[in-house]
């Protein structure tokens, strides 16, 4: 350090977002007043364009070395402002970000305080910026593929997308075929198109694709690396069948003898130990449950095996790991259904005709185990009454689902719309919270079903119970204030989505956080909705938060464009804060070498000291932390940078907290403790 | 007693507590405007010697916030912070400083409300416990290698 460093303070107004509860003009005088600043301004939004500027042309006319902005969360700006500085010629690691809004104007009311806090931040920011070292930033080249997590529509749309653009997509699917809860609907709001007419031709563009790998019955073990760079391992499991040779003629499926529920059917049908999920599977090929079959230790029956002309099926098939690398991944894992079992009251699994909007939906389709017929499930007849009861699992703060699942006022509106369609004379009720028909064409569709005789009461139901063969339901009318109970034939719980099941174990895998409401977080809820934390994942569809069809295409799409923008760039920043060791100091006593996650330190037998691989180093910082003779340096948050920021926040002059706020004058004092 | 203003500095991994405190930000939550943060990248990063220093450059209280485990950005940071925090609070009982003065939160990027609450119970619990009575510059003298 020959030289003395000279900073810019720049204080921003943020609009009024931090001038009403901090006197920024106060704030820049007393910055001027630091030590080695130089200039101190006040801008009223320091990220436009003038306030760029101003910095710009105080690093060129007052030769400064450092900047610092008092602004907002440097998780909002940073990037802006390093590009700032950068264009003006200095190192972007030089610039410094002080957070005077999200940490301060926002929380803090008391002006008084709100100023003195914010001193106190630039105090520290400052005394940072004087010991911040240049950086610089390398570039790894990007691997051109791209990895889909989940098989639904959201996934199936942003693989299309990547894959058109000509890049490698490998889409990785849990189950034995994509098409995910799509595949499961009837007709879709408020349009009614048929969900498997639109669907499937998607589904065997994926199947045809050349530049789409399809990998079912697979999911990631780990993953490491980072943006640009993705491995992951995949774990497939074994499918029992030949994909490549296996043609879907069925003539497995007639021998065989053993009986399951149906899982697309959601157990309203059967199905064999060899089956194929739903007719228009993709890939078009069986699949073998080995918890069902008879062929498998001991071998007790190989009947599909000896019905099999071409030989497709292999009982010893096991699972496989596969090892793909990526430059960036899609999480497009979707949601499951809410189990009413846990709102009792509804009476989900003790009356049987009391079912779920999904099983309706099942019940309704032409595909579906009724061929369409809607019937009762106790005794086969079509109700003359049916109830839906909206918001079950959403909105609720018992059962822990606070938030609005956003689809199901319009699927049941759609659903009580079909029974209208179906059985005319049958009377159709709904028990609803609060209508919310918010989208494109939906109010219009809710105004048509309710001129269609479909009633709705507002009023959220207390209890299901049977009388004889048919239901009641006890519900009071909120608008009426009054008590009814309501027989019945047939009644349909409006479920809520949740975040699919293993969505948080493969959000650890993949560091990406979660909301409150437990789908995966966003970078930002505004502006960058599609990106996570995790640079390089993009979130599409109901992982993200519950949404319809439309939503969950426009995001996978969103999602598909943020990865090919990725992988067009080419190149990727490598984070230059990383690790160093300063050899001079270290002892090779190895302490740190068992704590890095990434094994990125590596000892030098021949010089006796520990070494960092760069390109393994995150920059978490552990190990210095942990050395003994404090040999290792961690750029961008040295030791002495840390040291600074905590010597300038704990001078006792000038800091709001310790004297009455407000009163006291500050003075520069120096930064060195 | 009732005038005693803490000083609280505290420490935040960029991943999941300081997005959390912007989140409480963003969210207009108010709390006590006592805490000063540092941004780190991980919890992991802190030395047990900043903490040490904070208390004898005269904080009241330091506050140190990470992921919730099993969320750590850089695996297992959070579990080397919770071990170090562990081992200091032993150490500053040794040294005549109240444990209870130096709090670890795991706080989402979700979860504003739990930041604004953390720091807002934990500016109640220093101000009740009142002035660090330590005084620094014999315990320096004595005790401490210059």
């Amino acid at each position: 350090m020959s030289q003395t460093p000279r900073i810019g303070v720049y204080v921003c107004h943020c609009g009024t977002n931090i001038a009403q509860t901090v006197d920024v003009k106060a704030v820049a005088e007393y910055a001027a007043t630091l030590p080695n600043v130089v200039v101190a301004r006040d801008y009223l939004y320091m990220c436009s364009d003038p306030g760029q500027n101003l910095i710009k042309q105080d690093i060129k006319e007052q030769r400064l070395t450092r900047v610092v902005v008092a602004a907002c969360s440097p998780r909002m700006h940073e990037p802006t402002f390093r590009g700032a500085v950068f264009g003006a010629g200095m190192n972007p690691y030089l610039f410094e970000m002080c957070n005077i809004r999200e940490q301060c104007s926002w929380v803090h009311p008391d002006k008084d305080e709100g100023t003195a806090k914010a001193k106190d931040l630039i105090r520290s920011a400052a005394a940072r910026a004087s010991l911040l070292e240049e950086l610089k930033e390398r570039y790894a080249d990007v691997t051109k593929a791209v990895m889909v997590i989940g098989g639904g529509i959201a996934g199936i749309q942003a693989a299309l997308d990547v894959a058109e653009a000509g890049y490698k997509v490998y889409l990785v699917e849990r189950d034995a075929s994509i098409g995910g809860h799509m595949a499961q609907l009837d007709k879709t709001f408020p349009t009614l198109d048929c969900s498997a007419c639109i669907l499937t031709p998607r589904m065997v563009d994926v199947s045809r694709h050349p530049n789409i790998e399809l990998l079912t019955l697979t999911e990631p073990e780990e993953v490491s690396g980072s943006v640009g760079n993705f491995k992951v391992k995949l774990r497939q499991r074994a499918r029992f069948v030949d994909l490549k040779e296996c043609t879907a003629c069925g003539d497995c499926v007639k021998v065989c003898p053993q009986m399951h529920a149906d899982e697309f059917n959601l157990g309203l049908s059967t199905r064999r130990a060899i089956f194929q999920p739903f007719p228009q599977a993709v890939p078009a090929c069986f699949v073998l449950n080995q918890a069902d079959c008879l062929g498998r230790l001991p071998r007790a029956c190989e009947k599909c095996r000896e019905a099999c002309e071409k030989k497709c099926i292999n009982y010893d098939d096991e699972d496989r790991d596969i090892e793909v690398e990526v430059g960036a991944i899609v999480v497009a894992t979707g949601m499951d259904v809410f189990d009413p079992a846990r709102s009792p009251e509804f009476g989900y699994g003790r009356h049987v005709d009391v079912i779920t909007s999904l099983e309706f939906e099942r019940l309704v389709s032409a595909g579906g185990p009724t061929g369409g017929k809607i019937v009762r499930l106790s005794d086969g007849k079509p109700p003359r009454d049916v109830v839906f009861i909206h918001c079950v699992g959403s909105r609720d703060k018992a059962i822990g689902n606070e938030y609005c699942s956003r689809v199901c006022c319009m699927f049941i509106i759609k659903q009580a719309h079909l029974v209208k369609d179906k059985l005319p004379g049958c009377n159709v009720t709904s028990y609803y919270m609060d209508i919310r028909a918010y989208g494109k064409g939906f109010e219009e569709f809710y105004d048509r079903v309710r001129s269609e005789g479909v009633l709705f009461k507002r009023g959220k139901p207390s209890e299901v119970f049977r009388k004889k063969d048919r239901l009641v339901v006890r519900v009071e009318d909120t608008l009426l204030g009054r008590i009814i109970e309501h027989e019945t034939d047939l009644v349909v719980l409006g479920v809520g989505l949740e975040p699919s099941a293993g969505q948080k174990e493969l959000a650890q895998k993949l560091k990406l956080s979660l909301s409150s409401d437990r789908f995966l977080l966003e970078a930002h809820p505004k502006l960058r909705p599609v990106e996570t934390n995790a640079e390089g994942v993009f979130l599409a569809g109901c992982c993200q938060g519950p949404k319809d069809i439309p939503d969950t295409v426009a995001q996978a799409k969103g999602a598909a464009g943020s990865a090919i923008a990725l992988l067009n760039k080419g190149k990727v920043r490598i984070e230059p804060i990383v690790a160093e060791v300063t050899e001079e100091a270290c002892s090779g006593c190895h302490v740190c070498e068992s704590l890095c996650p990434y094994s990125a330190l590596v000892f030098d037998t021949a010089r006796g000291v520990m070494t960092v691989n760069q390109a393994l180093c995150k920059g978490c910082g552990v190990c210095p932390s942990a050395c003994p003779s404090g040999a290792i340096v961690m750029r961008h948050f040295t030791t002495r940078q840390v040291e600074a920021q905590l010597d300038a926040l704990l001078e006792k002059k000038g800091s709001g907290v310790d004297t009455e706020p407000g009163t006291r004058t500050p003075e520069p004092v120096s930064s060195e403790a | 007693m009732a005038d005693f203003r803490p000083r609280i500095v505290g420490f935040a991994c960029n991943w999941c507590c300081y997005a959390g405190a912007d989140l409480a930000g963003t969210s207009r939550m108010k709390y006590p405007s006592n805490l000063r943060l540092i941004r780190v990248m991980c919890s992991g990063r802190i030395e047990p010697a900043f903490v040490l220093k904070a208390f004898r450059e005269g904080a009241d209280g330091v506050f140190i916030g990470g992921c919730h485990p099993g969320d750590c950005h850089y695996v297992s940071g959070n579990f080397k912070a919770l071990r170090r925090i562990g081992l200091l609070k032993g150490l500053l009982a040794g040294l005549g400083i109240e444990p209870e003065r130096l709090e670890l939160q795991w706080v989402s990027a979700s979860e504003g409300q739990r930041f604004a609450d953390a720091v807002t119970a934990f500016t109640e619990r220093v101000t009740a416990l009142g002035p660090l009575r330590f005084k620094a510059p014999a315990v320096e003298s004595e005790h401490l290698p210059a």
